[in-house]
């Protein structure tokens, strides 16, 4: 038997820090009446601590507490994405709820457990650690998109989020029971190294089967995408936000988890299967995109393009696959959160002002909002030399060594019709005449933040293999 | 002695009925009991293997999928009641501001 032991603490100090940090946040709300102040300080200050116990932390991968949670660099990176998203969401979400008349403590402590049940995905070698992880992150979700609880929108998208999530668990932990059923474990690395003896059952295959189900839901990809473009709009955007990024991220990271660091399934009918998921996401999500004229609608159907793009990674199954992915889903939080939190300035009372031509002549009322809102549309688009480009390299790139050129084909044409809505947006912005304004003018921690986030996706863009030698797990 | 096959089963048609229930009913209420029914389901099929199996593990993690539900329930009936005061009604055909 494994006994407790003292380091498993340290290993898991960034998760014990924010944990802390939420209970304190709870507490917070009922003892002081104007807490939202303090709240945001205590939550800044959480985060930033547990950022750099990542640093501190990272190294050599080392199982703990009984083999269910892996400390290591896979964990650490991801980890590291979610807490910079968090951050960075906390930031640019302030003024936009307090315009809301939303800015409320419970919101802090939200995204923190958010955040902790992320990195429970990104850290779990368990079944069950991840199933908690995924629950924790979900359940703080669906209360975050009902967060407007006056308005119906925001009820209506919680309700769907809430229904068509807690649905999707179901096949999850189904999947779930039939693995352990199988392989008489819950433990990933223990089913990776009797890979061989179970990939021929059928019932380990349906539970694989399941388990897809259950995770391709949670990354929105078509046909599991469904819930996403109503979920997306219907909630706050600076929510919308965050759960578009560090949620999609988390996510992935349990089906990098799963599909290339346990399964291997390379090249057999389980990720032809994968690879038709991906197909039909970057179809879908693309051509959707185009009929949208709501600014939030469109980003929705974009993440399940991008869902579909980095699944192209999952399907190919080798190495460059894992590393093209975190690469793309680092790229993509900074990216998408920029956009969203744009939307979010210009964005008015009651869900006014989130259509397109609300964007006409926006670079000469806020030069440096357009050219900010122009550098994401580019990535998001994957022109060089900006970091979205590299994302789709590297996936694509893995594809073609996996023999899926095809698949790569098709992501590259479907690009190129992204190009078009996002330039779209560019395009208003810049040549048309109208009234764009932004909806009360932001402070400068709102801009510096942006400012951060578009210099982030230059840098990563500029020097990809920084990034890409950490996902690599080494510096 | 029952068969190991025949908890299997019963486990299926209940989750195969849970997921009838949340495609075909249209009270949200309803849709959501019909998914603690899948839950439950899986709850018997991990009891059932891991006794035949000889294995806590599965029985642990019933544990947890309870916390969960009574989790999720919490939540869900919060979100309902928080939709109904601003639509006064249940009907999740006619929630629909959003398009589908």
């Amino acid at each position: 038997m494994n006994k407790f032991n003292v380091l498993d603490l340290w290993y898991s100090s960034p998760l014990v820090t924010l944990v802390v940090t939420g209970l304190v946040l709870l507490v917070l709300e009922g003892f002081r009446r104007k807490s939202q102040r303090m709240a945001f300080g205590v939550s800044a200050a959480g985060i930033i601590i547990a950022i750099g116990l990542t640093i501190v932390t990272y190294g050599e991968n080392q199982p703990a507490f009984n083999n269910t949670f892996l400390q290591g660099t896979f964990g650490s990176f991801f980890s590291f994405v979610f807490l910079a998203a968090g951050l960075l969401s906390l930031i640019l979400s302030r003024e936009y709820l307090e315009r809301l008349n939303i800015h409320r403590t419970e919101y802090y402590a939200l995204v923190i457990f958010a955040i902790v049940g992320m990195m429970l995905m990104a850290s779990a070698i368990d079944l069950v650690v991840l199933f908690l992880g995924v629950e924790l992150m979900s359940l703080c979700l669906y209360v975050l998109a009902g967060f407007m609880r006056t308005r119906v929108t925001s009820n209506e998208s919680a309700l769907k989020y809430f229904l068509l999530g807690a649905f999707v668990t179901g096949f999850l932990l189904y999947g779930i029971a039939l693995l352990y059923g199988t392989t008489g474990t819950t433990n990933l690395v223990t089913i990776g190294k009797n890979f061989e003896a179970y990939s021929g059952n059928a019932v380990f295959l349906l539970g694989v089967g399941m388990v897809m189900m259950g995770l391709s839901f949670k990354i929105a990809a078509a046909p599991f995408h469904l819930w996403a473009p109503d979920v997306y709009e219907g909630a706050p955007t600076s929510v919308t936000g965050f759960m578009s990024t560090a949620a999609k991220a988390a996510a992935f990271a349990a089906f990098i988890t799963v599909f290339l660091r346990t399964f291997e399934f390379a090249g057999t009918k389980v990720s032809e299967i994968l690879a038709i998921l991906a197909a039909v996401s970057m179809m879908i999500g693309n051509i959707a995109a185009i009929a949208q004229n709501n600014v939030k609608r469109m980003l929705a159907y974009s993440s399940v393009a991008h869902a579909g793009y980095m699944l192209t990674g999952i399907a190919a199954g080798n190495e460059e696959g894992q590393i093209g992915i975190m690469f793309y889903l680092a790229a993509y939080v900074f990216m998408n959160l920029g956009a969203f939190s744009i939307v979010s300035l210009v964005e008015g009372q009651n869900d006014t002002r989130l259509s397109f031509d609300d964007y006409s002549g926006l670079s000469k009322q806020q030069p440096l909002l357009a050219a900010l809102m122009s550098v994401f549309m580019f990535s998001l688009a994957g022109i060089p030399p900006l970091a979205g480009f590299f994302g789709k390299y590297y996936v694509f790139l893995a594809a073609v060594k996996a023999d899926l050129t095809w698949l790569a084909i098709l992501g590259v044409l479907t690009s190129l019709i992204s190009v078009y809505y996002y330039l779209r947006l560019v395009v208003l912005m810049y040549f048309r005449d109208g009234e764009a304004q932004v909806a009360a003018k932001p402070s400068l921690g709102t801009i510096v933040a942006i400012s951060l986030a578009a210099f982030l996706v230059l840098q990563l863009g500029l020097y990809p293999s920084l990034v890409v030698n950490i996902a690599r797990g080494g510096f | 002695m029952i068969e190991l096959e025949s908890y299997l089963l019963l486990s299926a048609i209940t989750f195969v009925i849970g997921v009838i229930g949340v495609l075909t009913r249209r009270n949200a209420i309803i849709v959501f009991m019909s998914i603690e029914l899948m839950l439950n389901s899986v709850n018997l099929t991990l009891v059932a293997f891991s006794a035949f199996l000889g294995d806590p593990t599965g029985q642990m993690l019933v544990f947890f999928v309870m916390t969960v539900a009574a989790a999720e329930a919490a939540v869900g009936l919060a979100i309902i009641i928080a939709l109904f005061r601003n639509k006064q009604t249940l009907n999740i055909d006619e929630i629909n501001i959003l398009k589908w």
